[in-house]
């Protein structure tokens, strides 16, 4: 059976608060905290990008993994701020991991579920028996317009996912996926900044295909919210995913593990995927956990992992997720935030 | 580190720290060299570095190349790691007050420079507070 061999996360040390953004825009902190549910994001370094954040998740997933890089058969990167329009992300990864040459890479575009897209794919390869391990990561540094509500959330922040068929940490039960044609969020070519549809990324977008591929996944897998450890929803915000988990029936204190998007922002790609690994840091063997993606455009992919007895062995040979992101913080005004961001016009 | 060909062929050394290690005395080379220093032997095993070592010196740049002159200013330091080996490289996510001899570091993956706004991105190891 197929599943996760070892899984990494990776956040950047700063973080700016939503008081700091607020101040600049004469913006009121306090509802934007309540409204969004969210306090902090984090932002990374100008030397730091998606394609760095993967290489560091992925060494963390491969510390738990215990495997030969060289054995890996696929390397994927989902993310929307891939560095190169034209250039692969993912050779780079596999290049400074040690899988090259005899490798499939391919870079995955699909707003924020663009992570769990290269895992869909990943564990596919490896259930058809074409690889023996793919590694799949979720990455971004997203960008939000100066001003705009997106700016308080866009953050950055990769995990990463070696799958395979043998030494398992949580075994795939089940996978599904639910996607239309919903134009709720877009960047166009050579636009900087993504533009969003307001209040329609809501419940035509979120909610609608979040719960379409929760309930199919439940249904094809003959579950219920009680069977479930945890569950991981996508979190653009803080609100969304408490919102959706309480539609269809499941308890606050399921969600709460992942739920990681009060200090870390809107990771994107990442999003999901890092709720998941710090979810399976705290996870016992045989807890079943239920993962939702969304991303807009739009579509939600979703899996049930089983957690096995090795996840005791493994879970401390890697930085714990909540421990990266509660430790090691510097915090920056808004002033470094812009020039970290390339946000400040300067002379040619 | 100006040319594609030229940043590509030091892409082993620059992404993975790999290294020789001299099969007859034990000797490690980085970056690699085809004949040991110490016993002349061509026997030669690929190693990769662990990356992690002390920083043995260090100094703030200020005035720097001017691929650098965003980053400025940066600290640079030379860290003996593990194997013996002397690197040197840019210290970052470091307060300068932080800095010391015998601070313990690692090597982190990072964007090293890049070529104006449409050159290519040029990653690799820079030292990170262990």
């Amino acid at each position: 059976m197929e599943g996760i061999v070892g899984y990494g996360a990776y956040i950047p040390r700063n973080r700016i608060t939503v008081e700091e953004i607020a101040k600049v825009w004469g913006a009121d902190a306090p509802s934007f905290k309540k409204g969004l549910m969210l306090d902090e994001k984090s932002v990374p370094s100008p030397d730091q990008d998606t394609i760095t954040l993967s290489v560091e998740a992925s060494k963390n997933a491969l510390k738990r993994s215990q495997i030969d890089p060289a054995e890996i058969g696929a390397v994927y990167i989902g993310s929307e701020s891939h560095p190169y329009a034209v250039k692969p992300s993912g050779t780079v990864l596999a290049e400074a991991l040690g899988a090259t040459p005899e490798v499939h890479n391919a870079d995955f575009e699909f707003a924020c579920k663009a992570g769990t897209e290269g895992m869909f794919v990943a564990q596919s390869l490896v259930k058809a028996g074409e690889i023996k391990y793919g590694l799949a990561v979720g990455a971004d540094t997203s960008q939000g317009a100066p001003g705009d509500a997106l700016e308080y959330s866009t953050a950055a922040g990769a995990a990463a996912f070696v799958f395979g068929k043998e030494n398992l940490v949580a075994r795939t039960l089940e996978t599904y996926s639910f996607m239309t044609d919903t134009p709720d969020f877009w960047r166009r070519e050579y636009q900087y900044y993504p533009q969003h549809a307001g209040r329609f990324t809501g419940h035509p977008s979120y909610f609608r295909h979040i719960k379409g591929a929760a309930q199919g996944i439940m249904e094809k897998a003959g579950m219920k919210p009680q069977d479930f450890a945890y569950v991981i929803f996508h979190q653009p915000n803080g609100k969304f995913p408490f919102r959706v988990g309480k539609m269809l029936g499941f308890e606050k204190s399921q969600i709460e593990p992942g739920w990681l998007v009060k200090t870390l922002g809107n990771t994107y790609s990442g999003s999901s995927p890092l709720g998941l690994t710090s979810t399976l840091d705290i996870s016992k063997p045989g807890d079943k956990i239920l993962m939702v993606s969304y991303g807009s455009g739009a579509g939600s992919d979703a899996f049930i992992f089983e957690v096995t007895d090795r996840i005791d062995e493994i879970r401390d040979l890697a930085p714990r997720t909540r421990d990266i992101l509660d430790k090691n913080k510097n915090y920056i005004s808004y002033g470094v935030y812009a020039k970290f961001r390339k946000k400040i016009r300067k002379a040619e | 580190m100006s040319l594609p060909s030229r940043y590509w062929r030091e892409i082993p050394q620059r992404y993975r720290l790999e290294a020789y290690k001299c099969q007859n005395c034990g000797a490690v080379h980085f970056p690699p060299r085809l004949v040991c220093s110490k016993c002349q032997s061509r026997k030669m095993e690929k190693i990769r570095l662990s990356g992690r070592g002390q920083i043995v010196s260090f100094t703030i740049i200020r005035v720097p190349p001017h691929q650098f002159e965003d980053q400025a200013p940066y600290a640079v330091g030379l860290a003996e790691l593990e194997e013996g080996i002397k690197l040197t490289a840019q210290i970052v996510d470091c307060p300068f007050e932080e800095l010391k001899t015998g601070m313990k570091v690692k090597v982190e993956f990072r964007k090293v420079f890049q070529q104006g706004e449409s050159g290519i991105l040029c990653y690799g190891y820079k030292f990170v507070p262990e």
